[in-house]
């Protein structure tokens, strides 16, 4: 007879189960992320990595421009993509779950996002055939003689938002649908009952009701747009380089891993001040 | 008469943007048909010349098998882990079980260029030698927090007598999760599944990062990029975007259409 308890069986038994999804956790991500911080106060000096400790990453990246710029784009951008994808998808999100018949509810939505399906990098080639020298804005604009010069559209800011846009006011209508469609109809009736319009309505019943929705779709598109390197790389030219624009560059041409890790860190130290900020709101529910 | 203008206006801004989320594909399919060698207007005829050159690209076709390959075994591992932590995190009564939660979601709030870069600078300290494996690992990474965050929640409360009383009938754990419990999550299990292969096959900064030789699909047509604009990017890119309608298709009318119904 054994002296453990079968409590102790159970607990044993409940630790092996949950143990390799956290030792996986743990080997490939916790350690090289701390690997990684580690890094980043190190330095590259004559094409060998010295493991000094300092924060002269750092100092650089606040002291140099070129370095600097790339957080400033990186915001700025992401700033531009959100608040767009947002004003452009709450009403699409709004008219499906308001106007549209219920039958083809699921339709309309399934609609709203099928070219999520592309494949993300062709998803941003293709914004190129739509808006390069040759491409079809651009030809269609000159055959019905509006303008005789191509127009710069793509390879530089403009094409970037819009690319990143297209991709997440997807996303977006996605995330506020699923919340409109939760609230009660209750709520308008009472509106109604006490004299509102229908402006007054959505904007003092409405609005409040799905500003969580829109916080935790706004969130997301946060992080995935700061952090995305593929669709700048394609749409964005070379002249405002994005920060994983610029982490990539330490990586193939400079080989500077400290320097890299040190941008990975500033870049998620701008992902968690925006979480920070959202936090309020960003309450998920347990179901 | 107002009813009719909002109506119209609801219906017209609804078209605008559904004109601007469908523009670039309509527009990549279309010149993936094009007789030509550039793939914007005009559009000079029906040929298939692009298709058949995709087919014959000995390399895009290893990378689709490759990302096939990476997609179907990290989400088996991504998967299964999940679903042995969310069993154990719903079942038993774990000191720290939402510190652990926690630890286990955590992978999800990082940008995958972090996660792919910090992966990297370990194995390179290691000397590991970049492979299709290396990829895996780091596609179950940034999978596992959402299989296990979709099988947790559907852990339900209701589902604790059925597998007690498999219990008291004589079944041990693994008879419990295989013949019970899992059967009756298949819904979230599959949907998980699902989810994963997505992402891992549509995966482009850590397939980049962590491979060497042996590509996966994104990468592959990451590099067909630097020729610029080629209707052969255009095929490829249709190809992938049909199968994955078609995928999402049959889960649509078999899976998820069931499960509203019951």
């Amino acid at each position: 007879m054994s002296t453990m308890t079968l409590e102790d069986t159970e607990r044993r038994k409940a630790w092996g189960f949950v143990a390799p999804a956290l030792l996986w956790t743990i080997a490939f991500f916790v350690v090289p992320f701390l690997f990684m911080a580690a890094m980043s106060l190190w330095s590259r000096q004559s094409g060998q990595i010295v493991r000094a400790w300092n924060l002269d990453n750092y100092i650089a990246f606040f002291a140099k421009d070129s370095l600097f710029k790339g957080l400033v784009n990186s915001l700025e951008i992401t700033l531009i993509v959100t608040v767009l994808s947002v004003l452009l998808a709450y009403p699409l999100a709004w008219i499906i779950a308001e106007r549209v018949p219920k039958r083809f509810q699921r339709l309309a939505l399934i609609m709203a996002v099928l070219p999520f399906w592309t494949s993300y990098v062709v998803r941003s080639y293709s914004w190129l055939l739509v808006l390069s020298k040759n491409g079809v804005i651009n030809q269609t604009l000159m055959t019905l003689g509006l303008v005789s010069e191509p127009l710069e559209i793509a390879s530089n800011r403009t094409a970037t938002v819009i690319g990143f846009v297209h991709f997440f006011v997807m996303l977006l209508t996605l995330t506020i649908y699923a919340n409109l469609i939760q609230l009660s109809p209750n709520y308008r009736r009472a509106a109604a009952d006490l004299g509102a319009n229908a402006l007054q309505t959505f904007w003092h019943v409405i609005l409040p009701l799905t500003l969580p929705g829109i916080m935790t779709g706004a969130f997301l598109t946060f992080v995935l747009c700061i952090g995305d390197y593929v669709t700048p790389q394609i749409l964005g030219g070379n002249n405002e380089l994005v920060l994983p624009q610029i982490i990539m560059l330490q990586l193939g041409r400079r080989a500077d891993f400290p320097m890299a890790a040190a941008l990975s860190i500033i870049l998620m130290l701008a992902v968690t001040a925006a979480y920070v900020l959202c936090a309020r709101w960003l309450k998920i529910e347990r179901a | 008469m107002r009813d009719t203008l909002t109506k119209v206006a609801s219906y017209g801004y609804a078209g605008l943007i559904y004109g601007f989320i469908f523009l670039p594909v309509a527009v990549l399919v279309l010149f993936s048909f094009q007789d030509g060698r550039l793939p914007v207007p005009p559009f000079n005829g029906f040929s298939l010349q692009w298709y058949e050159a995709v087919f014959a690209d000995r390399k895009l076709m290893a990378a689709l098998a490759n990302s096939f390959m990476v997609a179907i075994v990290s989400s088996v591992i991504a998967c299964l882990l999940g679903f042995l932590a969310a069993y154990a995190l719903a079942r038993y009564k774990l000191p720290g079980s939402a510190l652990q939660r926690g630890l286990l979601i955590a992978p999800m709030t990082v940008s995958y260029l972090i996660i792919a870069l910090g992966l990297l600078t370990v194995l390179n300290t290691f000397g590991i030698k970049l492979s299709l494996w290396t990829v895996g690992i780091g596609h179950v990474v940034i999978n596992l927090p959402l299989c296990f965050a979709i099988i947790f929640s559907s852990m339900g409360d209701h589902h604790i007598n059925i597998e007690r009383a498999a219990r008291d009938l004589g079944a041990n754990d693994f008879k419990v999760m295989a013949l019970v419990t899992a059967p009756m999550l298949l819904p979230s299990i599959l949907a998980a599944f699902f989810l994963s292969v997505t992402f891992s096959w549509d995966e482009f900064i850590i397939a980049f990062l962590l491979s060497r030789f042996d590509v996966t699909l994104p990468v592959e047509i990451w590099s067909l990029l630097r020729s610029g604009l080629n209707p052969k990017t255009n095929a490829i890119g249709s190809l992938v975007f049909l199968v994955s309608v078609a995928v999402l298709a049959v889960l649509e009318l078999t899976l998820f259409g069931r499960t509203k119904k019951s």
